[in-house]
């Protein structure tokens, strides 16, 4: 695995002077999955904070090819930038290895892009999507996704006189991604760049469509200061309100075991979404979100488990 | 003249046909009744090897559309085919390859939209898409459906612009015919190698596709591709040259028959005109000075060509197999009347008569909606109308728009 110096030394594949907010997450996982991969790339982007911000015309951060077309479709899109390709190939009329990586944000991947995510899952194209997880509907201005935690104020589940902001738990993708049984899937974060890049580095070492859900955090829509977004992030996995695992054609392992597995209150309490929480009629609320990550930590501990359990060589 | 195979086909599989010889890089489809054929017996040729093509079977026709905007902006030939619900779905992929100006093939097979769902021909599913961006062709038959799929590729490549070429649901897709084809390395002279300028597989010149672009740049880029459309026009009739050169077969932005001298005519698309070229002939023999004029493409609309070869004469029906709901009448109606009041009326420089008239194109158009959901069109539907025609240029006050063949 490349490390970070040599990385540095690569050409900016994804360069500065985008619109995107200070303290933006999402470009700078562009950016170092970008230094991961390679200039041999082909981006297909869904519509949403990341088009957005990085192409605007005449201007365009992208120093590899890419594609934008519509909100729902990145999936399909990379399907068909990869069958030409494919066609090519066999054809005799291109030599290059290429990589195909689409970019979604949650709402592009979680709700409207999920068929054709699935899709293309299905079909097995030798695809990376990347989801970067800002956990809402940002780009329009904080609605609430299939993304957004139970208990997170937005636009459309906010906090009120009776309500408590969403009411329901977020929809657990990356297990989605896993039923498809697809070579690679994992969970990632912004703010811990050796974990990200070496995951995408292992996917696209790899043939078939690959799947990471990366944790992007958002300080407009989260409200914390801009400088903190990398530590944010490392906060989610060490609350392991996000944890950090891989799943390699099938086989469960954790990428990230924090030595002491902070409360979620910690992490919460920095952000402005999950304020009304901190709130001491709110409790119920707060310890049915830390149970619920409790539940979800230990069930991974298990799955890990008995993989190691059934086939120790294969994960070591 | 090339050396021709005759042989019997379908609709679906005259366009499945030429799309084999076309040898496409990427397909991505869909199955929708009546289109499904399409790409059935295309995805066989795939399963023979007969093609080079990379078959992209999609989970819905939105996905099929992007997965073609994701080919073709790549740099390869991309198709695909489907028909009404499909059509709408990929309604929103539709604006977006016509505004990026990718060279994406269509075959639609006409089929009436919902609700009520129906699956019967009608010009609805097309019309809902009309001003996506993407030229227009209508086939009469099998024979067209294949010379136009064939002709498109080039149209589309040299134009910038994506096509669409429809056959009448059932009435075409189904229906057996004899027609003629051309030999595989005639059609692929004819199509010629495609060198896209700029292209996603281009490694050494990276390019952005689809950015955004707003009130700075948008209007300018829409404007752009809006000459396209309208310089489409010369491009389809060079392809069309080209074709009759190759397959002796002659097209033009629309067919008139039996036109020089008529007194009345029909406007109809389709296979309709088909049926009314008979009623055509059966009244000449009577007599009657009677013609037609089949639209062939519908977009970019020949508005100026067409009010010429209408004007001379008495009164005109269009045929409209879909509806406008209520906007003044169906969607073919409103462009040719259109056309008229702008080839009827000038600008003049003389203060005293600021719009002056032409009253020799100023005649009754009366129109007809017909065969919605597959209602079916007969002989002498097609006879009333011309002697409707008849009574109004008799002085007869004829209702603007008639509902022909509904129970009311």
């Amino acid at each position: 695995m490349a490390n970070l110096k040599e990385m540095a030394k690569g050409k900016e594949l994804f360069t500065g002077g985008h619109r995107a907010c200070a303290g933006c997450g999402a470009v700078m996982i562009a950016r170092q999955v970008l230094m991961a991969a390679g200039p041999n790339t082909v981006v297909a982007n869904a519509t949403g904070c990341l088009e957005v911000v990085s192409t605007i015309f005449p201007f365009t951060s992208w120093n590899v090819p890419f594609v934008h077309s519509a909100f729902e479709n990145a999936g399909a899109t990379i399907s068909g930038v990869e069958a030409l390709y494919k066609s090519w190939m066999r054809q005799g009329k291109y030599n290059k290895k290429l990589n195909f990586i689409a970019f979604g944000g949650d709402g592009g991947t979680y709700d409207i892009g999920l068929q054709s995510l699935s899709g293309a899952l299905e079909r097995g194209h030798n695809i990376l999507y990347v989801c970067y997880n800002n956990e809402a509907y940002m780009n329009t201005g904080v609605q609430r996704s299939g993304a957004t935690p139970k208990g997170a104020d937005t636009t459309t589940a906010p906090v009120g006189k009776v309500k408590k902001g969403k009411e329901q738990y977020r929809k657990d993708l990356t297990a989605i991604v896993i039923a498809h049984k697809v070579p690679y899937v994992a969970q990632s974060v912004a703010g811990n760049w050796r974990d990200l890049t070496s995951k995408v580095e292992k996917a696209l070492s790899m043939e078939g469509p690959k799947f990471i859900n990366v944790f992007q955090p958002c300080r407009l829509g989260w409200s914390y200061e801009p400088e903190l977004t990398c530590e944010m992030g490392r906060m989610a996995a060490d609350t392991c309100s996000w944890p950090l695992y891989e799943v390699v054609n099938g086989q469960y392992r954790i990428t990230y075991k924090p030595k002491e597995k902070k409360p979620v209150s910690e992490w919460i309490k920095l952000q402005g979404r999950f304020r009304h929480l901190l709130k001491p009629e709110n409790k119920p609320l707060l310890d049915d979100i830390q149970a619920a990550v409790d539940q979800q930590w230990q069930d991974l501990l298990k799955k890990e488990n008995q993989n190691l359990r059934e086939n120790p060589v294969k994960t070591a | 003249m090339a050396k021709q195979k005759i042989v019997a086909r379908t609709g679906n599989e005259a366009m499945a046909e030429a799309m084999r010889q076309v040898n496409p890089d990427v397909v991505a489809a869909y199955p929708i009744t009546p289109a499904t054929e399409v790409v059935q017996i295309f995805a066989g040729y795939v399963a023979d090897g007969v093609v080079d093509t990379e078959f992209v079977p999609v989970e819905s026709e939105h996905s099929a559309m992007s997965a073609c905007i994701g080919a073709s902006a790549a740099g390869g030939r991309a198709m695909t085919g489907t028909s009404s619900q499909g059509l709408a779905l990929m309604a929103e992929m539709l604006y977006i390859a016509g505004g990026l100006r990718l060279p994406i093939v269509l075959a639609d097979v006409n089929r009436a939209l919902s609700s009520p769902i129906n699956i019967h021909c009608d010009h609805s599913d097309t019309m809902m898409v009309r001003d996506a961006g993407w030229i227009q062709i209508f086939s009469e038959n099998s024979q067209e459906g294949y010379d136009n799929m064939i002709q498109a590729i080039r149209i589309a490549e040299k134009s910038k612009l994506p096509v669409v070429v429809t056959t009448d649901g059932f009435i075409i897709s189904h229906g057996m015919e004899r027609i003629e084809i051309l030999d595989d390395q005639d059609v692929k002279d004819f199509i010629g190698v495609y060198k896209p300028e700029h292209y996603l597989l281009d490694l050494d010149h990276p390019i952005t596709v689809g950015a955004l672009d707003l009130t700075d740049y948008y209007f300018e880029h829409k404007r752009q591709a809006i000459e396209g459309m309208k310089q489409a026009s010369s491009i389809i009739l060079d392809v069309a040259k080209d074709f009759k050169d190759k397959a002796g077969r002659s097209y033009g932005l629309f067919e008139n028959y039996k036109m020089d001298d008529a007194e009345r005519a029909i406007v109809a698309m389709g296979s309709t005109a088909g049926t009314a070229k008979v009623v055509v002939d059966n009244l000449r023999a009577k007599g009657q000075k009677v013609g037609l004029l089949k639209p062939r493409v519908f977009r970019p609309f020949p508005k100026e060509e067409m009010a010429e070869a209408l004007k001379g004469l008495k009164a005109i029906a269009v045929m409209d197999r879909s509806d406008s709901m209520n906007a003044h009448e169906g969607p073919l109606c409103l462009e040719v009347k259109a056309g008229l009041f702008d080839a009827s009326t000038s600008l003049s420089i003389d203060p005293e008569q600021s719009r002056r008239i032409d009253k020799g194109l100023n005649k009754p158009v009366l129109n007809y909606i017909y065969g919605l959901g597959g209602r079916e069109v007969k002989l002498e539907d097609i006879e009333s109308i011309y002697n409707d025609l008849a009574s109004a240029v008799k002085g007869k006050a004829m209702p603007k728009v008639v509902y022909q063949g509904v129970r009311e």
